[in-house]
């Protein structure tokens, strides 16, 4: 065999593309890689914390889910809120990446929208009855992050400029447009204290009912719009070839600028949600880089808004889980950062297994001559 | 005389995932013959050459060049055998001029400039080449860039040379030409093999015709002793009519005049130069050129997507025999006109059809805008269900999405969604390119249908024998300007050749002048 081998100077292994796979079986794959990402970080957290492996995931389970056994669910609503966020960031940004714009802005539109929140609430508040203020928080939000993705929008359908710089750029000058924000109004202290008018009302004493709730709704308003409305069709066809979307008379300028103003508007909304829902204040670290998590939940999602929220639980659930053993064991957030990480890229990784196949040559037939 | 054995290929194996692409190949060609390998589209042609010239590697099989066994696993691998291969796109620094391309890549320590060009001028004139070799590649036509990647194969010293359909870009003259430099190289003792599709070129350059067939080997005839339809025979498996139908056409009346229209491209360039005619109802217009010469520009600014600079473009109505300009209208403002305008672009996935769209969805392409906001799937999901049955569309299904289907079955569904539209001009590109013989008659019926029912047909080809099988009338196209326009029943190949530069050759006495 060796011989043979290297007198024909054969490849060790080579990597041949599959045809494509059932989704059944792409899923089959997908699920062991989590089970795997799970078993790798109970087993990590073992050898770093020197606690057991049941230890390592019962901190893990009760630090996400609180003490449900015994009724308590603040911490689950609070999981559920988080993942809502990251959820609702992957969601603008999906009608922009079928259209293969690359929207990396989610934080600056979120950042824009939780602006112009803020800014309703501190100047309108006293003044406006509390429906009149909400409905200007809701439009001004999203307004402000419709315009964030509108710029980079019009220039690549105008000039063809790269948007995945330009997006990038813009979440510059919007976290500058915050700091400064927060300099004039906090008087000097880099911090506005949380403002008690326009705040979303708790429900059943939950006060993240309304942001989960209003990320639910978009989710199942995606799901309709990509798939059953013309305009999801459009994008569809505008994302795949620009040219047939040209020939069949789609004007592919006014989908890129509608499309963008969409996903800016929807990052608007969840800057809205952390402000008026959850913070009540606002500074630079507002969304948290979770804008660019949800490039990655929406590509794991196969920008498909169900898969999107299984992702998102996963994600957000490794998250708060590696956290909290990290805090028991006094290292620092820099290790669940580093397992999100590890598993993120196991799952990107394992795309890898569905689309091709490795044949090593002591598979190959011999022929004799 | 005889025959020495330059190379032999024994149970040669190549897979791509499920795709056989080659199958227990066996085959032989000798030094001084001329070799054709003949297949459809998709026979394993090219696969099976790319193993010879070391671009794959089989995953069975041996090669045996000169009698011994070899194992050419890289281009460098094929050189050092002798072996050079003639792609069909052809691989060239386009700012470097012929003598630098040709000398590229070649690693002796040498670079002497002065002494390669002699060299080149050298084997030019042994084998009746007409090249410059200090002239720029982007300045050159596309049967000069031939030269130079032939000569570049024979500056290496290749005595195996293999040419991947040679003749898909040259007039019939340059073919000729072609065809006259192979031959004497083949009595110089080389061993040539061309790849091709085209039956009367087999029949009228190469000693022998291995036959391919779904990338098996079907067998081995000598030319001398062969006809057209028994390789086609070989070829599909079954016996084929190749004879096109054509009916005179009836109740002809103007349906489309383009009147002296001017289009400009973006880097300025003039790319329709005063183009004038008359497309008729009942009638097939033939468009013939080399790639490139306006042919693209010209459909695409009577479908509304190019904007005239000069000129205008006249549709008559069948019904209300009204006249209207279709001059800066967009496509769906055409449509809205009532204008049924089909078209079937050339690039069918990048142009017509959306690849990762199921045939339902690409049906849709052309009728969603009807209705509230959101898809109704019914009626494209019938017709869909129609054109498969109709057009015998091999698919698993209706919701495959159709880059995953053949060449063939791609355009019958782009041709069977323009069609179902019910068109009163049909304008098609390149319509059979990469099809096998049988999807190509089935699209030259179907054409032939559409005329019969009035429709004004624009066919843009490249094969000549087709254009003046098919066609009721051909015009030339050289360099963006009509060069003429001919009666198909009455025009010769060559008067179509000599046309077709035409317009490149008014352009160099104007320059001189």
């Amino acid at each position: 065999m060796a011989n043979t081998a290297e007198k024909h100077h054969d490849p060790l292994f080579r990597i041949v593309k599959r045809d494509d796979m059932p989704q059944w079986k792409a899923w089959i794959i997908r699920g062991i890689t989590i089970l795997v990402g799970f078993l790798l970080v109970g087993i990590l957290s073992m050898l770093i914390t020197e606690k057991s492996l049941l230890e390592s995931y019962e901190v893990m389970f009760t630090g996400v889910f609180g003490r449900l056994l015994e009724g308590k669910t603040t911490m689950l609503w609070k999981y559920l809120q988080e993942i809502a966020i990251l959820l609702a960031l992957a969601l603008a940004l999906t009608p922009a990446f079928k259209m293969k714009f690359w929207n990396c802005g989610a934080e600056g539109q979120a950042l824009m929208g939780g602006l112009a929140s803020i800014y309703c609430m501190i100047n309108f508040g006293e003044r406006l009855s509390t429906p009149a203020l909400f409905a200007i928080i809701i439009v001004t939000s999203i307004v402000a992050g419709a315009i964030w993705g509108l710029i980079p929008a019009v220039f690549k359908a105008l000039f063809n400029t790269n948007e995945t710089l330009f997006t990038l750029m813009m979440n510059y000058i919007a976290t500058q447009i915050i700091a400064y924000y927060v300099y004039i109004e906090g008087g000097g202290s880099n911090v506005i204290n949380p403002v008690s008018y326009g705040n979303f009302p708790s429900v059943g004493g939950n006060d993240y009912f309304v942001n989960i709730v209003t990320v639910a709704a978009i989710t199942v308003i995606m799901f309709i719009y990509l798939k059953y409305s013309k305009q999801g069709y459009e994008i569809s066809v505008v994302g795949e070839s620009q040219n047939t979307a040209r020939y069949v008379g789609i004007n592919v300028k006014k989908v890129i600028i509608r499309t963008m103003a969409i996903s800016g508007a929807l990052c608007g909304v969840t800057g809205m949600l952390l402000v008026a829902g959850k913070d009540h204040s606002i500074n630079t670290n507002l969304v948290g880089g979770q804008g660019f998590t949800a490039i990655l939940m929406s590509w794991l999602g196969q920008f498909n808004p169900f898969i999107m929220v299984i992702m998102t639980a996963i994600v957000i659930f490794l998250k708060i889980g590696v956290s909290k053993v990290a805090d028991a064991s006094h290292l620092n957030s820099s290790f669940s950062e580093i397992i999100v990480g590890i598993v993120i890229l196991m799952l990107v990784g394992c795309e890898f297994f569905i689309h091709y196949s490795i044949k090593f040559r002591h598979s190959k037939k011999e022929v004799k001559a | 005389m005889t025959k020495q054995p330059a190379i032999e290929l024994k149970n040669i194996t190549k897979t791509f995932g499920k795709v056989v692409a080659n199958k227990n190949v066996n085959l032989t060609a000798y030094r001084g013959e001329i070799l054709s390998i003949l297949g459809e589209n998709g026979s394993g042609k090219t696969t099976l050459m790319n193993m010879i010239s070391g671009i794959y590697f089989p995953d069975e099989g041996q090669i045996y060049i000169d009698e011994k066994e070899a194992s050419i696993t890289s281009p460098k691998d094929a050189f050092k055998y002798k072996i050079g291969m003639i792609h069909q796109h052809f691989k060239l620094v386009d700012v470097f001029t012929a003598a630098e391309n040709i000398i590229l890549g070649i690693e002796d320590g040498k670079y002497n400039l002065k002494a390669s060009t002699e060299e080149i001028k050298k084997i030019s004139n042994q084998y009746g080449f007409d090249l410059n070799p200090e002239k720029k590649i982007y300045t050159m036509s596309v049967s000069e860039k031939q030269t130079v990647e032939i000569i570049k194969v024979l500056y290496r010293g290749a005595d195996i040379l293999i040419l991947d359909e040679p003749t898909a870009v040259l007039t019939p003259q340059e073919t000729e030409k072609l065809f006259s430099i192979l031959r004497r190289m083949r009595d110089d003792g080389k061993c040539i093999i061309i790849i091709t599709h085209k039956l009367h070129e087999v029949l009228s350059l190469s000693d022998r015709v291995a036959v391919l067939r779904k990338g098996e080997y079907v067998g081995t005839v000598n030319t001398a002793e062969t006809n057209e339809s028994q390789l086609t025979e070989m070829m599909v498996g079954e016996k084929v009519d190749l004879n096109i139908k054509r009916n005179d056409p009836k109740n002809t009346t103007d349906r489309l005049v383009v009147n002296s229209i001017t289009c400009v491209d973006r880097m300025g360039t003039t790319v329709l130069d005063n183009v004038s005619f008359t497309a008729k109802s009942g009638e097939i217009l033939g468009i013939a050129g080399i790639a490139g010469s306006g042919q693209r520009e010209l459909l695409e600014s009577i479908a509304g997507l190019q904007r005239l600079e000069y000129g205008d473009i006249f549709y008559f109505d069948p019904k209300t025999g009204k006249k209207e300009s279709l001059r800066d209208k967009t496509p769906v403002q055409i449509r809205h006109m009532g204008v049924r305008l089909s078209f079937v672009p050339e690039d069918r996935l990048g142009m017509g059809l959306v690849g990762n769209m199921d045939i339902v969805d690409n049906m849709m392409l052309r009728s969603y805008t009807k209705g509230n906001i959101f898809l109704k799937r019914k009626q494209p999901k019938d017709l869909a269900l129609k054109i498969i049955k109709d057009l015998e569309v091999v698919t698993p299904s209706a919701s495959t999405p159709v880059r995953r289907l053949s060449g063939g079955n791609v355009q019958k569904v782009l041709v069977g969604r323009e069609i179902a539209a019910s068109p009163t001009v049909l304008m098609v590109a390149y319509p059979v390119r990469g099809l096998d013989i049988n999807s190509s008659y089935m699209i030259y019926n179907l054409l032939n249908q559409q005329k019969e029912q009035g429709v004004a047909i624009i066919f843009v080809g490249e094969d000549l024998d087709v254009l003046l099988e098919l066609c009721d009338k051909i015009m030339v196209i050289g360099s963006g300007r009509i060069t003429g326009i001919v009666d198909a029943r009455t025009a010769t190949k060559d008067e179509i050749g000599l046309l077709m530069t035409k317009a490149k050759e008014d352009g160099k006495e104007n320059n001189n002048g």
